[in-house]
């Protein structure tokens, strides 16, 4: 059976969920061989990617790798499809991501899809395009398939077996170091999961009215342990960080459930959630273009109506 | 300082995007063409540079005979020059023909800089800075909140999952910005009117030096097999709050199964 490269998504240890969903959507294409970039793999991440199908994990890492941006990475995943020739390589859908997949696009002769949400055993790839209303079959015709994939779209299973783990040190070029890493700023995460990986995410927008009318917002989404999002009306105002910004320009998500509060609905927040599986509404004017995407809809203030949820919702647990 | 920006014309924001039946390419004739919004960041960002530094800019794109207008609105907010790539034998290119194409259109011309959007609305790919940056074997600093030029450095504010890098490179380099760096100027009458009378070099792909063979449709490296329109969602039930507005909610995610 053929390698299947997977470029695991993680930051330091923890490894991303899209990773998992990554490696089982590689099975249905081979053996899946997992490539981690830097610092961070553990036995227990070893053991994890085993638990999902992965035959190997690949560690490079290197002041090169963790210095340097995307450039490094791609050039070692060209490497591997030089001296492995997988079937395919199978990155997320992240900004590093996409960005290694397009070099090693390039380094490698290989055509490139973006944004796939599913993946077929004879290499089809689905993408769902201009906000979900077009579904796209396509292949790679050329190369080796580089395949990205769009966090939350493939559930993730498990196929237990055991992983070996081996240190490949890479040669970096000088040229592929052009760029420094000079600083780190991370925002605290906090307890919630994970915005892009959530299954259920809240989100707040201009009609949340203040940085403290997040703390509504907030309830709702511990009371359903989901992620909290925000419109960039909310986080420009700096009621909420950017980090949490919903859309065109931040994160695109594809929960189970999208609550939307206090956001009207314009083409670039869609373009974040609309492939949502369920959506939910909750705004004061019943014009509001969001109310075209609800599968459920209140009109109503939210700060009568979330809190009343979040209340219920706890009290039905 | 010489700039090279990118941009692309992409069908209007609010228009229902379709892809055409015979084959399957973006139908752009459906919807009227206009700048790549995020591209008015990557545009304005070349402006504050050269008036802080002195310099040229030049707006750079690939695209149909249509395109010369995004073109000339890009040069409107007050760019100096343009090149339009434009040849039947480049439609239908994929991401490896275009960045192929706009790299040999690049090359060779002294630009100290190329600055990108970090996407376009339409495809949504954003890899072709990346690619750019690969080909022409230029340091590539993207998703950019903050750029600061002094001298030959160069340090951004790269946008992360996390927050963001520092990143520091020499120049030349390719740049993409995302849109919290600036607030781009609306072209003035006297913009619009001075780029009516800007040089705008037109490009085929014999100029470019490329063999048609290598672009358009029949080179393109990954191929559209079908596809098909979403079927439209079930039409959601809406209700108006008397009271119970949350709790009308938690009955309905009850019987979705979140509760
Ligand atoms: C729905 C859809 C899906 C597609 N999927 C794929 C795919 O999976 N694989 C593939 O190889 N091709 C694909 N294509 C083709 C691809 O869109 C084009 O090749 C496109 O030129 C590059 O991708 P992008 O628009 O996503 O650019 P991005 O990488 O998102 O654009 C980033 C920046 O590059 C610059 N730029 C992009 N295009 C141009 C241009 N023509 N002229 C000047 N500057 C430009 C702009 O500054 C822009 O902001 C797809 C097209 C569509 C319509
Ligand atoms: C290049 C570019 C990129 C962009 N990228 C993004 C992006 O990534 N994400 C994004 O979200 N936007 C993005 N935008 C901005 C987008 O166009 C909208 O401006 C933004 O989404 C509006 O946010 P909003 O819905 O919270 O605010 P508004 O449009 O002001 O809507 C507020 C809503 O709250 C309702 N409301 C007010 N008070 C209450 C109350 N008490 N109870 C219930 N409802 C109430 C109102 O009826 C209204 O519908 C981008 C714009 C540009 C130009």
């Amino acid at each position: 059976m053929s390698d299947v490269i997977v470029l695991a998504e993680h930051f330091d240890s923890e490894v991303k969920k899209v990773t998992l969903e990554l490696v089982t959507a590689a099975r249905s294409l081979g053996s899946p061989v997992v490539l981690w970039l830097g610092a961070g793999c553990t036995d227990s991440v070893v053991e994890t990617m085993g638990s999902f199908g992965a035959s190997q994990v690949l560690v490079a890492d290197s002041d090169a790798v963790r210095n340097h941006p995307v450039a490094p990475g791609a050039e070692i995943v060209a490497e591997l499809i030089g001296s492995m020739s997988p079937a395919a390589v199978l990155v997320a859908s992240s900004a590093d991501g996409k960005e290694i997949a397009a070099r090693a696009a390039i380094k490698s002769g290989s055509g490139i899809i973006t944004d796939a949400v599913e993946i077929a055993a004879d290499g089809t790839v689905t993408q769902s395009v201009f906000g979900g209303s077009t579904i796209v079959h396509s292949k790679v015709t050329h190369g080796t398939p580089i395949i990205t994939v769009r966090p939350n779209a493939i559930p993730a299973t498990q196929a237990p077996t055991t992983a070996t783990k081996t240190d490949i040190t890479p040669a970096v070029s000088e040229a592929a170091q052009k760029v420094t890493i000079t600083n780190r700023a991370v925002v605290e995460k906090g307890a919630r999961p994970e915005l892009a990986e959530a299954e259920i995410v809240v989100s707040g927008g201009r009609g949340v009215g203040g940085a403290e009318g997040f703390g509504v917002i907030e309830q709702l989404a511990d009371s359903l342990n989901g992620a909290v999002g925000a419109s960039r009306a909310a986080t420009d105002a700096g009621w909420y960080p950017h980090q949490f910004q919903v859309g065109q320009t931040g994160k695109t998500v594809s929960p189970q459930l999208y609550i939307a509060n206090g956001i009207s609905g314009a083409i670039q927040h869609r373009a974040g959630m609309q492939t949502s599986k369920v959506v939910v509404v909750v705004n004061k004017d019943p014009e509001a273009p969001i109310f075209e995407l609800a599968d459920y809809g209140v009109v109503g203030d939210l700060f009568s109506v979330v809190p009343q949820l979040t209340q219920e919702i706890s009290s039905r647990k | 300082m010489k700039i090279a920006v990118c941009v692309k014309q992409v069908p209007d924001t609010w228009a229902e995007k379709k892809l055409r039946s015979d084959d399957s390419r973006l139908d752009r004739e459906a919807a009227d063409g206009v700048l790549n919004e995020l591209d008015e960041y990557a545009v304005e960002q070349a402006l504050q540079i050269t008036e802080a530094l002195g310099g040229e800019v030049v707006i750079v794109t690939m695209g149909p005979e249509r395109a010369a207008e995004t073109l000339r609105k890009a040069i409107s907010m007050g760019a100096d020059a343009g090149i339009h790539l434009v040849d039947d034998h480049l439609a239908g290119s994929d991401a490896i023909a275009t960045s192929a194409a706009l790299a040999k259109a690049l090359e060779g011309r002294g630009f100290d800089l190329i600055l990108f959007g970090s996407e376009s609305t339409d495809a949504r790919m954003s890899v072709i800075p990346a690619m750019i940056a690969e080909r022409l074997d230029l340091p590539q600093v993207t998703f950019a909140q903050k750029v600061d030029v002094s001298g030959t450095t160069l340090t951004a504010e790269r946008v992360t999952d996390y927050g963001y890098d520092v990143l520091t490179t020499e120049l030349p380099a390719v740049v993409s910005v995302v849109e919290k760096i600036n607030e781009p100027r609306y072209p003035s009458f006297k913009g619009i009117m001075a780029a009516k009378k800007k040089p705008v070099e037109t490009l085929t792909v014999g100029d470019l030096g490329l063999e048609a063979s290598v672009v358009g449709a029949a080179a393109a490296w990954s191929a559209v097999a079908d596809f098909a329109a979403r079927p439209p969602k079930a039409a959601g039930v809406v209700v108006t709050d008397e009271g119970n507005g949350g709790t009308k909610i938690a009955e309905y995610l009850t019987s979705q199964k979140f509760i």
